[in-house]
């Protein structure tokens, strides 16, 4: 993807860049205020996975070109997400009435 | 237990060296080396700031006789925090790497320089990104 980057098209993407960095800032001190606000807990852990959800969602699609890739990478990407969502799955699965199957 | 400001001070310095990293690959895309130069300095360097205060942090939990065998908590947070350390430690390894020696490949073959800092970007990206979940989940819960 090297070669069809203009001067251009940089200098967007280093605008881009800075509104990332400005909003991942916002995002860790809002994540930091909340969890001073004790929270029950349910709400606590919801609150506080949404807002990592979305930092994390903003280094994948901005930092490391998520948003402009190729249809493989997203089925390989949706792929490992099937997968890691089976890992979490199959301890809980394991688990009936409250206690372990052996 | 754990110390939620100074792990908030290495979020930042962590989210902060990603945008470093990002504006290294930019600087290369922009044909301009000795920027780049800066920028994978700064990376490595923020890495660094990560590890250190990471062994303070560390060294304050030994003090108070906390180690991973005192409870589930403490075995996960060892567990988790000591294996991401390692990769930021590659991470800075790699970075250094393509900052010293490997930069010759620029006037050599310039497109392939930028790749591989665009991969060793993603790696440094990744990392980032694991601390982005990390941190909430031990620190902030």
């Amino acid at each position: 993807m090297t070669s069809d980057h203009t001067a251009a098209d940089i200098d967007r993407h280093v605008r881009v860049y800075i509104t990332v960095f400005v909003a991942l800032m916002a995002l860790t001190l809002i994540t930091v205020a909340i969890s001073y606000l004790h929270l029950p807990l349910p709400m606590a852990v919801t609150v506080a996975l949404l807002v990592a959800t979305v930092k994390g969602s903003l280094v994948a699609c901005y930092f490391m070109h998520l948003i402009s890739e190729k249809k493989l990478i997203y089925a390989v990407l949706a792929l490992t997400a099937v997968f890691f969502v089976a890992l979490l799955v199959l301890p809980v699965a394991t688990v009936h009435d409250g206690y372990w199957i052996h | 237990m754990l110390n939620v400001p100074l792990a908030t001070f290495n979020t930042i310095v962590l989210i902060s060296s990603s945008v470093t990293m990002v504006m290294a690959w930019a600087s290369l895309m922009r044909n301009r080396f000795g920027t780049f130069r800066i920028y994978m300095g700064a990376t490595i360097l923020l890495g660094g700031v990560f590890l250190v205060v990471k062994y303070f942090e560390y060294s304050h939990h030994f003090e108070s006789g906390e180690y991973p065998s005192t409870n589930n908590f403490l075995a996960l947070y060892f567990t988790l925090t000591g294996l991401h350390m390692l990769h930021v430690f590659g991470g800075m390894m790699v970075n250094a790497y393509f900052l010293g020696p490997g930069s010759k490949q620029w006037k050599t073959n310039p497109e392939w320089f930028i790749n591989r800092v665009e991969h060793s970007g993603l790696f440094w990206h990744f990392v980032d990104l694991v601390w982005i979940f990390l941190f909430p989940t031990l620190y902030l819960l």
